[in-house]
């Protein structure tokens, strides 16, 4: 045993001038951010108020902010995987099989766990302490725990660009391909350790959001009255609770197969490899719920908005919600009619996936009846709801055509398969992900993105989801498998010539993207939203000003009803002034700010490193030094900060004032109109 | 084997374009474009009962979804088009929320879709079992399919010769299927004929499939297994009863033989440059295989662990062939 375990110079891919040089350029870009960070004066700030804010506003930013670079990433891989198959027709391309299949096996990963995982609790982080109410989640620093210990996965994956190599199995490491003897490399320890440590951080995530939803709402918030997006969150959050720990258990044992010798999945010595089969998915189809429910909320949301509505059947879409996250349990075996039980199984399987559809459908028409006899306005946010509706009646459709065993026989492992399932979570999540952003940055900043370059976002994305996988479904028909590398079949040709279009068309709907954010901060002065409330929202999170206050609320609010804020502003309307008096201003305490997470996190990042690389001593080190960590935070005395009443009085007093002027503007605006009608 | 390669292209092009059309709009307008289109590979041209029933339930199942989903969404984009702010004739109804009776047909819609699918699926299922024997005037052939790394095996017990990467077979006859892996898992599927099926270590499946026309189609493998994947490809090839008992007799005059020690290098990683046979093979190999009397394959061995393991072959198909 050596000092650095298996790490050698052999670790780092000096003979290979891609990884080499695209892992290089990737750590010159991070380091050169870092210095020019340092070198402007910027790290205080960003320990003050990022690093270690427990706000969880913040943390949602981040966790954001974490999804989009990780996207990029992702998307990147993508984009050499459509370039391989473009070119590797009785060619070797510019990928050899055993780069290819770590490009894929990262592809699948990190858009996932590091992308739309961090979206979606991101989203959740931003809002749902606001709708709900509340001045923040019920384990603030907890919180800030989860996102680091999120980002810490995401960085050990990234290390794997330059040191070692990532996972070649796929983006879940079936065994026994992912065992020792088949994947003696360090590929998948990268993936195991990153996953189990980003999964750590969910799940206290979900332990977070759970008991925040069940115990935090301001007075009068009974569970029906809460705003869907809330439900939607709580049945999110209670999968993750329920399915995170299972995901945890099968990597522990897998994990254990590969470094103690056990034989859980090993086909030898009384292991088995269906096991690991069953276990991931019992794991991964709830999964594909925690990430679609937010989601599903999301749409409620901007749909009742944009449609000046509220939520139609809105007790139904409860109902629709916790029949899918009670349902997506039942349903893991579908992912492999095709491993050989019985008809009967397979069957019964086969009809509880197609159950699933039930209330996702309801769902739809639901939206379809909250915009029927509203007034549809087609701001950003609606278009990508309005997008998703159409492209995921679509994909939800081949979904059900692949939960009858006998068409899942020819379908299964094809490219038909891989065509849904980007179909769907581009449709459900991507888009969702982006109506939440475009909804809720004018809360999150304070001012409104531009709509001319989010347009041209939502389209390019739209036709490029349908040029780069419409194909893909064809191509399936035909009999392509996934995860090729090269191939020899003509037929498939032209099919993954447009494919690669499609790729380019989501390209220039990413760069539309990065447009958008650079030219709304340059005229962010001209864009503010002073009110708090820039679409005339109907929940709670616009009763407050964009950026709202660290404490959210002046005073909480009274809830008497399933959409106070909107009767808020009815009778204000109706009275000509804000209906709640100013109130007695009072001091707040709030959490205060601990390195806690960042610091753990650390930590993490040097015990799964050490663990990957076999360094013994350093995962003591580790381990040693995030249970110091936790021993620290939890002996602290001084846990809270009070914000004193007169600054309070300050922040809620300059919204107040706005929203009066908005009020009075509105009144006019109405009385000249009444007046040039009669 | 001669005759049989040069054979490829040729009944390769004879595929008619089949007939199309069966089913309306969005998702069937690529399937059509896709039949136009004349792929050679497509489970839409089925060779055998199997595919062609698979064939059957795909098409229905998407009709009768194809029959909600369309309206649905012309529905979302007329809702959405109708009650624009600027329609002046449009009717606001800003408090209709709830509607007992549209809830019950929002409901029932899915629910009598999924109820009319669950029945399709049900019967489907037993039907189209993989391990249930097909119906046949014939007696089902045996073959017994090893996946290596990154070769298939093709073992017929019952005249004593093995195939490796090339499946040949009498067409009209069925076909029945015992499969396993000697390394990790694949799936053994070849489009033109149905079913899928996952081939795994120390377990065998049983998969019944029948070829009833004359003709040569594509086989894969249809799971990542290692750098060998993307060649692990055969051709199945089914000929008239005559040729068959041709082809085997011209197997069992030459080739290796296949005994213990010849499959211990079947089990190095490698992809074969030719498709080959073995003119007798050792009684019983099969069942050592599953029962793992047999040793699993050696994954990469010889490589500095940790740090980019040698694939199989360095070379590239592309330049085998």
């Amino acid at each position: 045993m050596t000092l650095l375990g298996k790490l050698t110079w052999q670790a780092f891919p000096l003979e290979e001038p891609l990884p080499l040089f695209s892992g290089l350029a990737v750590f010159l870009v991070l380091i050169a951010i870092l210095v020019w960070v340092w070198r402007k004066g910027h790290v205080p700030y960003l320990w003050r108020e990022w690093i270690t804010s427990v706000d969880h506003k913040r943390i949602g930013i981040m966790y954001f902010m974490l999804g989009s670079v990780m996207l990029l990433r992702g998307f990147i891989d993508a984009i050499m995987m459509r370039t391989q198959q473009a070119i590797a027709f009785r060619a070797p391309g510019f990928l050899p099989p055993s780069h290819f299949d770590q490009v894929f096996s990262a592809h699948g990963t990190i858009m996932i766990f590091f992308v739309a995982m961090p979206f979606m609790i991101g989203l959740m982080n931003l809002i749902v302490p606001l709708q709900l109410g509340v001045r923040d989640v019920a384990f603030p620093t907890l919180n800030s725990v989860s996102f680091w210990l999120t980002a810490a996965g995401a960085l050990l994956v990234n290390l794997s660009l330059l040191i070692g190599q990532f996972d070649r199995t796929g983006w879940l490491p079936y065994p026994p391909l992912s065992e020792l003897r088949y994947s003696p490399g360090v590929g998948v320890d990268y993936y195991c350790w990153a996953i189990q440590i980003s999964g750590i951080g969910t799940l206290m995530t979900g332990v977070n959001f759970v008991t925040t939803i069940l115990k935090l709402r301001a007075p009068g918030m009974h569970y029906t009255r809460m705003p869907m997006f809330c439900w939607t969150a709580l049945a999110a959050n209670l999968l993750i609770v329920a399915a995170f720990p299972v995901l945890t258990a099968t990597l522990g044992m897998l994990l254990l197969d590969r470094y103690v010798g056990f034989h859980f999945f090993t086909d030898t010595a009384g292991g088995n490899s269906m096991l690991f089969m069953n276990l991931i998915w019992a794991w991964g189809h709830p999964e594909v719920y925690i990430l679609a429910l937010p989601a599903f909320g999301i749409f409620s949301e901007v749909v009742s908005t944009f449609s000046s509505k509220p939520l139609f059947g809105y007790r139904s879409m409860i109902y629709a919600t916790m029949a899918i996250c009670i349902i997506s349990f039942m349903v893991w075996l579908h992912h492999f009619f095709t491993m050989g039980a019985g008809a009967t199984v397979n069957s019964i399987f086969g009809i509880a996936s197609m159950i699933i559809a039930i209330p996702t459908g309801v769902k739809i028409f639901n939206w379809l009846f909250t915009m029927y006899g509203g007034t549809v306005r087609l701001r950003t946010p609606m278009l990508w709801a309005i997008g998703f509706m159409v492209s995921f009646t679509i994909g939800g459709m081949t979904g059900v055509l692949m939960a009858v065993p006998p068409a899942d026989f020819q379908l299964h492992n094809s490219l038909f398969l891989v065509a849904h399932f980007h179909n769907v979570i581009i449709s459900a999540v991507v888009f969702g992900a982006f109506a939440g952003y475009t909804y809720w940055f004018p809360k999150a900043f304070g001012f409104v993105l531009d709509e001319r370059l989010g347009k041209w976002a939502f389209w390019l994305w739209n036709i490029g989801l349908w040029v780069a996988w419409g194909p893909g479904y064809i191509v399936g028909l035909e009999g392509m498998t996934r995860r090729l590398q090269s191939y020899d079949v003509a037929e498939w040709r032209p099919w993954l010539l447009v494919m690669a279009g499609g790729v380019v068309i989501i390209l220039l709907g990413i760069l539309a993207q990065i447009a958008q954010i650079v030219v709304s901060v340059r005229t962010r002065d001209r864009r503010r939203d002073l009110t708090g409330d820039p679409w005339d929202g109907r929940n709670l999170e616009w009763a407050t000003s964009s950026p709202p206050p660290a404490f959210n609320f002046a005073a909480l609010p009274n809830v008497a009803d399933q959409e106070p804020y909107w009767d808020m502003k009815t009778r204000a309307r109706e009275i000509g002034q804000l209906v709640r008096p100013e109130p007695r201003y009072e001091a707040i305490l709030m959490p205060r700010n601990s390195p806690t997470g960042f610091v753990t996190a650390f930590f993490a990042v040097v015990t799964g490193f050490a663990l990957i690389w076999h360094i013994w001593w350093l995962v003591i080190l580790g381990l040693v030094g995030s249970y110091a960590t936790f021993v620290v935070f939890a002996w602290r005395d001084h846990d809270e900060e009070l914000i004193p009443a007169e600054e309070v009085a300050r922040l809620d007093r300059a919204n107040r004032a706005a929203r009066t002027t908005r009020l009075q503007e509105r009144m006019a605006e109405r009385e000249s109109q009444q007046e040039s009608h009669e | 084997m001669p005759g049989l390669a040069a054979g490829d292209a040729a009944i390769d092009r004879k595929r008619s374009s089949a007939t199309a059309g069966k089913v309306g709009l969005l998702l069937l307008a690529l399937l059509v474009l896709s039949e136009l289109g004349g792929c050679g590979r497509a489970q839409l041209q089925p060779a055998g009962p199997v595919s062609a029933a698979e064939r059957e339930i795909l098409y229905d199942s998407l009709a009768i979804m194809l029959a909600i989903v369309v309206p649905t969404i012309l529905a979302i984009l007329g809702v959405v088009w109708w009650y624009r702010p600027s329609n002046r004739r449009a009717r606001r109804m800003p408090d209709f929320v709830y509607s007992g009776r549209v809830e019950l047909v929002v409901w029932s819609i899915p629910a009598l879709v999924v109820i009319f699918l669950g029945g399709i699926a049900w019967i489907g299922s037993h039907d189209l079992d993989p391990a249930k024997p097909l119906r046949s005037h014939h007696a089902p052939l045996d073959i017994q399919v090893v996946s290596l790394d990154w070769k298939w095996l093709f073992i017929y017990p019952k005249l004593g010769i093995a195939s490796v990467n090339r499946l040949v077979v009498p067409a009209g006859v069925p076909l029945h299927l015992t499969l396993t892996s000697a390394t990790v898992w694949n799936v053994f599927w070849v489009p033109q004929l149905g079913t899928m099926i996952y081939c795994m270590s120390g377990m065998a499946d049983n998969l019944y499939l029948e070829a009833s026309h004359r003709g040569v189609y594509y086989g894969e493998s249809a799971m990542i297994d290692g750098d060998g994947f993307p060649d692990m490809h055969f051709n199945t090839h089914a000929v008239s009863r005559d040729r068959f008992d041709a082809w085997v007799q011209a197997t069992r005059g030459s080739g290796p033989v296949l005994n213990e020690q010849t499959y211990r290098a079947l089990l190095r990683q490698s992809v074969p440059p030719h498709p080959y046979t073995y003119r007798s093979v050792q009684p019983g190999l099969f069942a050592d295989v599953v029962l793992l009397r047999l040793p699993p394959g050696h994954g990469p061995q010889g490589a500095v662990p940790g740090v980019h393991p040698i694939g199989g072959s360095n070379v590239h198909p592309a330049e085998l062939k």
